[in-house]
C-alpha cells in the first residue's frame, strides 16, 4: 500500500517570542478590564488604533479573537447561537463565532491564557469600514450588548486611485474621533505622542514587509502558514516599540535561513501564492498537505495586508488615511489584478490558491472572474478551493486535498 | 499462459473500479463492485475478478497506481495519483488531441482540459455538494422509487420534459414530488432530473472543441450525452469503457513506474 508521507514543519525560534509578547498582550488586557486601571478600546484590524494607543487606551481586536476561534477549531460550536439570534450563516464567520461565544460565555483565551475568563469589556467601539461592512455591524451588536459608544470611519470602497479627496475626506473623519475619544479617554489629544505612535507603527510596518521579502529567496525561509500566526504583532502590537523589536529579532532570523539555505520546506519544488483568507482551523494540516508535496506557499494577499507604507509621522491623519485606504481589499479590480501580477513575478511563483471564502466575500477574490483574468495577464495557473475561516461546516478536507494534489500535479508536468 | 500486467485501481466514494492492461496497452481484465465500507476487502475481490477475466494472477502483476477518494486505501500499489490526473492519462489514451473531459461521478463532477501533448492545462471539480453528481441521481430513484439502471430508458421515454430549478439535491426532491403531486409523468420529470446533472455539469467551466464524457454514470445513462450534445451543440466522444476511464489511466501511469 503507498503510504502516506509524514511531514515535519520546521520552527521559527522567534515564534516563541511572538507567543510571548501575545501572552502579555492578553493579560495586560486583562488586568486592565478587570481593575478598571485604562480605558480599553475594541478596534477593527485596520482600524485607527495609532489614534487609540496615543490617546491612552489599551486596544483590542475583535478579529483576532475570531481568528482564533477558527484555529482552535471551537468557532463552529458557537456559530449557531449567533445565526439563531437573527445573524445569517452566511456572513462574516469571525461575527458569528465571536458573538456565539459572547452569547455562549466561552473564549479560547481562557485555555491559552490560564485566568483569563472573558475577553476585555470595552469602553469604545471604534470601527473601519475597510475590511468589509460586516465589522461595523459586529462592533454595533456590542456596542448594544455593553451600552458603550461605538465610532467610526467609512472608507471609500473599489478604489483605484487613493487620490488627495478621498484622502482628505478620511483623514477628517479620523479627525472628528479625536473629540469623542477625549471625553471617553480623559486624557486631552497630544500630537507629538500621536506622531510618536504613528513613526512605530509605520517602522513595524517596514519590517514586517522586509520580514514577508525574505521568502523571494530560493528556497523560501517561511511559509504563509508561519507568516498567519507570525503576524500577530503587526496586527495588535503596531504602535508600540516592543512589536518593532520582535519583527527585528524574525527579520535577522529569516536572513540567517536565507543565507544557509535553510528552506522551510525541505526540497522547495513549487513556489505557491495564496490569495484570501487561511482556513484557520486548518492551518497546520494545509501545511503539512503542502510540505508533502515539496510545494511552498511562500506569499499572500492576506499577511501583506499589514504593510503600510504610507504612515508618516510628520503628517499622521493624513498618512493613516492613505495607508489604510491604500489597502489591498479596497481596492478596485483592475488595481488587484495588477498588484497580483507583481507578486506573481517578484516571488518566483508557480502557481496562485485562491482559498473562497463562503462567509468572507470581501477577501474572496475568485466570485466575479478574476480568476482568469489574472491568469490571461500573468499566464501562472490557478486552483480555488471551496472553505472558510472559521466554519468549518463549509470544508471538505478530501476534495481540497484532492483539489490540491492534482494541482501540484499539474505543474508538475508543465515544468517537466 | 503468464504475461506482465499494469494494474490501475479506482477507489471511488462509491464504486471500485479495477483495470488490467497488457504491455501494449490493451484492456485485458476489468471489474467494478460498490466500494462499501471495507476499502482493502473490496480492492482484493475486485482485483480477483480482473485478473480472471484477464487469465492472470497476482505475480503477473508489474506495477499498480491506485487512484480516487480511497486511493491511500488500496493494497498492491507502489503509488497514488489523483483521480483527475487518471482520468486525464485515460482519455488522452483513447482520444490523444487537445479534450475537454466531462467526468461524472459518485459524489465529484470534473472538468479536466488537456493540450494537445495530454499536459493538463485545467481543471475544476464541483464545490462541496451533490448537485449534478451519481450521488443526486440515486437519491432521485429512492424519491420516485425507481431502480437506478431503469432511469435511462425512462428519460428516453419523455415526450415533455419537467424542468427542475433548484440547485440543491434535497430540494430538487422536493420538486420532485410537488411534480408527482401535480400529475406529472415519471418519464418526464426523469429526464428533467439528467437534464438538471448535465446543466450543473456544464456550468463549471468552458468547454474546448472537442469534449469527450466519462465515469460511472454516463456508462449507465449514455443518454445523458445525447442530451449534452443537444445543448453545447456539437458531438461528444465517449471512451470503449467510460466507468473505467481513471482506472485505465492509474494502469497507464503504473506502466512509467516500470
Amino acid at each position: 500500500m503507498a503510504e502516506e508521507k509524514k511531514v515535519v514543519r520546521k520552527v521559527i525560534e522567534t515564534s516563541k517570542d511572538m507567543g510571548r509578547f501575545m501572552k502579555d498582550y492578553y493579560y495586560e488586557l486583562n488586568e486592565a478590564a478587570t481593575t478598571g486601571s485604562r480605558k480599553i478600546a475594541w478596534c477593527t484590524s485596520v482600524g485607527p488604533t495609532e489614534l487609540l494607543r496615543a490617546m491612552g487606551f489599551l486596544v483590542y481586536f475583535p478579529e483576532t479573537h475570531g481568528a482564533m476561534l477558527g484555529s482552535t477549531r471551537t468557532a463552529t460550536d458557537m456559530i449557531p447561537a449567533a445565526n439563531a439570534l437573527g445573524y445569517s450563516p452566511e456572513i462574516c464567520s469571525y461575527l458569528t463565532a465571536d458573538v456565539g461565544a459572547y452569547l455562549n460565555k466561552f473564549t479560547p483565551l481562557s485555555k491559552a491564557y490560564p485566568g483569563i475568563e472573558t475577553v476585555p469589556k470595552p469602553d469604545v467601539l471604534v470601527f473601519n469600514t475597510n475590511q468589509c461592512r460586516d465589522v461595523q455591524d459586529w462592533f454595533a451588536y456590542y456596542a448594544r450588548e455593553y451600552n458603550v459608544p461605538m465610532i467610526g470611519i467609512h472608507t471609500n470602497r473599489s478604489v483605484t486611485d487613493v487620490n488627495d479627496p478621498i484622502v482628505d475626506d478620511v483623514a477628517k473623519q479620523i479627525e472628528n474621533l479625536v473629540k469623542p475619544l477625549e471625553e471617553i479617554s480623559g486624557n486631552p489629544f497630544d500630537m507629538d505622542k500621536f506622531k510618536e505612535v504613528v513613526g512605530l507603527s509605520r517602522q513595524c510596518s517596514d519590517r514586517w514587509k522586509d520580514v514577508l521579502e525574505t521568502t523571494t529567496a530560493k528556497p523560501s525561509p517561511m511559509t504563509f502558514f508561519d507568516s498567519s500566526t507570525l503576524m500577530g504583532p503587526a496586527v495588535v502590537g503596531r504602535g508600540t516599540q516592543i512589536a518593532v523589536e520582535l519583527y527585528e529579532k524574525l527579520l535577522a532570523e529569516l536572513k540567517d535561513k536565507v543565507a544557509k539555505k535553510d528552506a522551510a520546506v525541505e526540497g522547495e519544488r513549487f513556489r505557491i501564492y495564496w490569495d484570501g483568507m487561511p482556513v484557520w482551523g486548518r492551518l497546520s494540516a494545509h501545511s503539512k498537505l503542502f510540505a508533502g508535496l515539496k510545494a511552498n506557499v511562500l506569499a499572500s494577499t492576506y499577511c501583506s495586508s499589514w504593510i503600510f507604507t504610507a504612515l508618516e509621522a510628520d503628517d499622521p491623519f493624513r498618512s493613516m488615511a492613505r495607508a489604510y485606504t491604500e489597502l489591498f481589499i479596497v481596492r478596485s479590480d483592475d488595481y488587484k489584478e495588477q498588484y497580483i501580477k507583481d507578486k506573481l513575478e517578484r516571488f518566483g511563483i508557480d502557481g496562485i490558491i485562491y482559498h473562497d471564502a463562503r462567509t468572507c466575500p470581501n477577501n474572496s477574490n475568485c466570485r466575479y472572474g478574476m480568476v482568469k483574468r489574472v491568469e490571461a495577464l500573468s499566464g501562472v495557473p490557478s486552483l480555488t478551493i471551496d472553505g472558510d475561516l472559521c466554519d468549518m461546516r463549509c470544508v471538505s478536507d478530501e476534495q481540497t486535498k484532492t483539489k490540491v494534489e492534482a494541482f501540484i500535479e499539474q505543474l508538475d508536468e508543465l515544468k517537466g | 499462459m503468464s504475461q506482465p500486467v499494469f494494474l490501475g485501481i479506482d477507489l471511488g466514494a462509491s464504486r471500485t473500479k479495477v483495470a488490467l492492461l497488457d504491455s501494449s496497452k490493451n484492456l485485458i481484465g476489468r471489474a467494478v463492485q460498490n466500494s462499501g465500507t471495507n476499502y482493502t476487502r473490496t480492492a482484493e475481490v475486485c482485483l480477483e475478478a480482473a485478473l480472471e477475466m484477464a487469465g492472470a494472477g497476482m505475480d503477473d502483476i508489474v506495477a499498480g497506481i491506485g487512484t480516487g477518494y480511497g486511493r491511500s486505501n488500496v493494497p498492491f500499489v507502489g503509488d497514488t495519483k489523483t483521480e483527475i490526473a487518471c482520468h486525464g492519462k485515460g482519455c488522452f489514451h483513447y482520444f490523444p488531441h487537445a479534450v475537454s473531459i466531462i467526468d461524472i461521478g459518485g459524489q465529484d463532477n470534473k472538468i479536466i482540459k488537456l493540450s494537445d501533448a495530454g499536459l493538463r492545462t485545467e481543471f475544476k471539480m464541483n464545490r462541496k455538494c451533490a448537485a449534478g453528481t451519481g450521488a443526486f441521481l440515486e437519491e432521485m430513484s429512492l424519491r420516485l422509487n425507481i431502480p437506478l439502471e431503469a432511469m435511462n430508458d425512462q428519460a428516453k421515454q419523455s415526450t415533455e420534459m419537467v424542468k427542475l430549478g433548484s440547485y440543491c439535491t434535497v430540494f430538487s426532491g422536493t420538486e420532485v414530488l410537488e411534480n408527482i403531486r401535480n400529475g406529472k409523468k415519471v418519464e418526464d420529470i426523469v429526464k428533467g432530473l439528467f437534464f438538471s446533472v448535465i446543466k450543473r455539469v456544464l456550468e463549471m467551466d468552458s468547454l474546448s472543441e472537442n469534449v469527450v464524457m466519462t465515469g460511472g454514470v454516463v456508462a449507465h445513462n449514455p443518454y445523458l450525452v445525447s442530451m449534452a450534445e443537444e445543448i453545447i451543440g456539437r458531438s461528444i466522444s465517449v471512451p470503449p469503457y467510460p466507468q473505467f476511464s481513471g482506472a485505465i489511466g492509474a494502469a497507464l501511469f503504473a506502466m512509467n513506474l516500470n
